[in-house]
């Protein structure tokens, strides 16, 4: 057992026999080591959060057909260290009339929720925090922490702006959790356990082959989750300023934006571990947790690159059409989606590997089509009624 | 006292507080909060009772779900939201002395059950919570009945919101 193969624990049982030889309590030590482990964590998350406001910049200038920041340093890398130093020193306002306590509360509890998440990432075959058994239930939960917050940050702020934001954000997440939900059961169909690391182990195909329908209203309900564009109504600069963190400033509205991005960028984890394979490619994570950990990254990475090209391709819905989309098109297809994969998954258990897929990509085409088709006669009805009533209103002109 | 008992006596303390806080706080949106705070810590407790799967639902339905609909439900009702007027009613005593008693009769029944006072035997390794409460849902031996009961009710409560929400023509 060498440092190559099993890092976190030498480095735990390193750390641990130091502090035991000056003389700690064994158990105090363990605790100790554990705390330090969350710490570098946190530290090594929030560095990445930095480089993920360079990515988002460069990213949304390549696609507006910009250069994005290059000024400062390489490739203007220097750019979100700046920018961090710039919101530390700005002005730290509160609203008058604005609850403090709960005020200032929000913004934490809203990287807390984000920060959270990583404690169920598996990162490498041997290096994960816990592999809870009710890991996907967990980042739900995670996620009602942070509608929590955008609820507590935008009634806090005493702005009726900030007060409807939150209203409308806290209406799609809450509305969007549904499918999402649903969603995360077709994994767990396929492995036969909630936890993220026997998902990511049982992925010898990956599941995405399984269920690429799946896989794209993860997607759709990820994006909701997180507030971006097409459901970034919440923000809506145009009529509502920019939601329920109007009010904040300096590195209070910071945490909220670096939130926001770190959010995405471990949706992008998560997608790539239910649907993707997670730390696995070809065989690569079993020669050493460093790539493994790299490869999680370059897949979160590549995740999260879909979801900002998402985001600076399609425009904002209003909010009857997305909860329209959800409660009548996203939510009845993914339980349908599920219902339907557990009866495949019944039938088809003996099966071999490659029958198996065959089965479920066909019925999640049968899925699709259907819903497509129902999806399309509904609308020519509607538009055809609609037609009709304007030939009355015209006959009476 | 080992690690987890302290812990344990901090989130209980801290739990109860916040109950407490809950129906004291004038402002409904801070009751709503502290009501968040104590479902947090009995999640809190789930989990040091080895009941990860539960501490988990336990957010999930009750602070993602339900105290989230008070606080929409007090935002969207009223204007003030904070609450004047007397806290307490002048039954207040009765209240008081049910509580003490339940508290009571509580603690007697537990006083004479044989688990009362010993620790909790070790988990097993590989021992699956979670399989073992599906398959106790779903198994005729088990309790699939009283599951498929509380689902169809569940079911027909949601009807009766749709109905009541309907918009008739």
């Amino acid at each position: 057992m060498n440092f190559l193969n099993d890092p976190l624990k030498v480095a735990s049982d390193w750390l641990t026999g130091i502090f035991v030889s000056w003389g700690m309590n064994d158990v105090f030590a363990h605790v100790l080591v554990v705390f330090l482990g969350i710490f570098v964590l946190i530290l090594i998350l929030m560095v990445i959060d930095i480089l993920l406001v360079w990515i988002e910049r460069k990213v949304v200038a390549r696609f507006q057909d910009r250069l994005g920041p290059n000024r400062l340093g390489p490739f203007g890398l220097i750019q979100p260290f700046a920018d961090i130093i710039k919101l530390l020193i700005k002005e730290d306002t509160t609203p008058a009339g604005a609850d403090k306590i709960v005020y200032n509360i929000a913004p934490m509890l809203s990287m807390m929720s984000v920060l959270i998440l990583w404690a169920v990432v598996p990162l490498a075959p041997v290096m994960l925090g816990v592999d809870l058994n009710s890991g996907l239930l967990f980042i739900i939960a995670a996620g009602s922490i942070g509608t929590l917050s955008i609820i507590m940050a935008g009634w806090s702020s005493n702005n009726k702006f900030s007060v409807i934001g939150a209203f409308r954000q806290v209406a799609v997440m809450i509305s969007f959790e549904v499918p999402m939900l649903a969603v995360m059961l077709i994994p767990t169909i396929f492995s036969g356990s909630m936890g993220m690391n026997a998902i990511v182990q049982s992925q010898d195909i990956w599941f995405v082959l399984f269920s690429p329908l799946a896989a794209l209203i993860f997607l759709i309900a990820a994006i909701a989750e997180l507030g971006r564009a097409p459901f970034d109504l919440a923000e809506g600069e145009s009529e509502l300023v920019s939601g329920y963190n109007i009010e904040y400033s300096g590195m209070k509205f910071g945490m909220f934006y670096a939130g926001e991005l770190l959010h995405a960028f471990t949706f992008g984890g998560f997608w790539a571990i239910m649907f993707f394979g997670g730390y696995r490619f070809f065989g690569l994570e079993l020669v050493s947790p460093f790539l493994a950990i790299a490869i999680i990254l370059f897949k979160a990475l590549v995740g999260y690159w879909v979801i900002m090209w998402v985001k600076y391709t399609v425009m904002r819905i209003r909010i009857d059409q997305m909860l329209a989309f959800n409660w009548k098109f996203l939510t009845p297809v993914a339980f349908t989606l599920v219902m339907v994969t557990a009866l495949m998954n019944a039938l088809l258990r003996g099966a071999d590997g490659w029958l198996y897929v065959t089965g479920m990509i066909l019925a999640n085409i049968v899925v699709a089509w259907v819903s497509l088709e129902v999806v399309r006669s509904t609308g020519k009805k509607e538009r055809e009624r609609v037609e009709g009533v304007k030939q009355v209103v015209e006959a009476h002109h | 006292m080992t690690a987890e008992q302290i812990i344990f006596l901090i989130v209980g303390a801290a739990t109860l507080l916040s109950a407490l806080l809950v129906v004291t706080v004038r402002d409904l949106v801070h009751a709503a909060l502290w009501l968040v705070a104590a479902l947090f810590g009995v999640a809190i407790l789930y989990t040091l009772l080895n009941a990860g799967f539960l501490a988990v639902v336990q957010v999930v339905v009750y602070i993602g779900a339900i105290a989230i609909l008070f606080i929409f439900a007090v935002m969207l009702t009223r204007r003030q939201a904070a609450d004047t007027g007397a806290a307490l009613n002048k039954n207040w005593w009765a209240g008081a002395l049910m509580a003490v008693l339940t508290f009571a009769g509580l603690a007697f029944l537990l006083q004479g059950w044989s688990g009362f006072s010993k620790t909790a035997s070790a988990i097993p390794s590989g021992f699956d919570a979670i399989e073992q409460l599906g398959g106790a849902l779903t198994s005729p031996v088990g309790y699939v009945l009283p599951f498929e009961v509380a689902s169809v009710l569940l079911l027909a409560a949601l009807v009766g919101a749709v109905y009541l929400a309907f918009n008739k023509k």
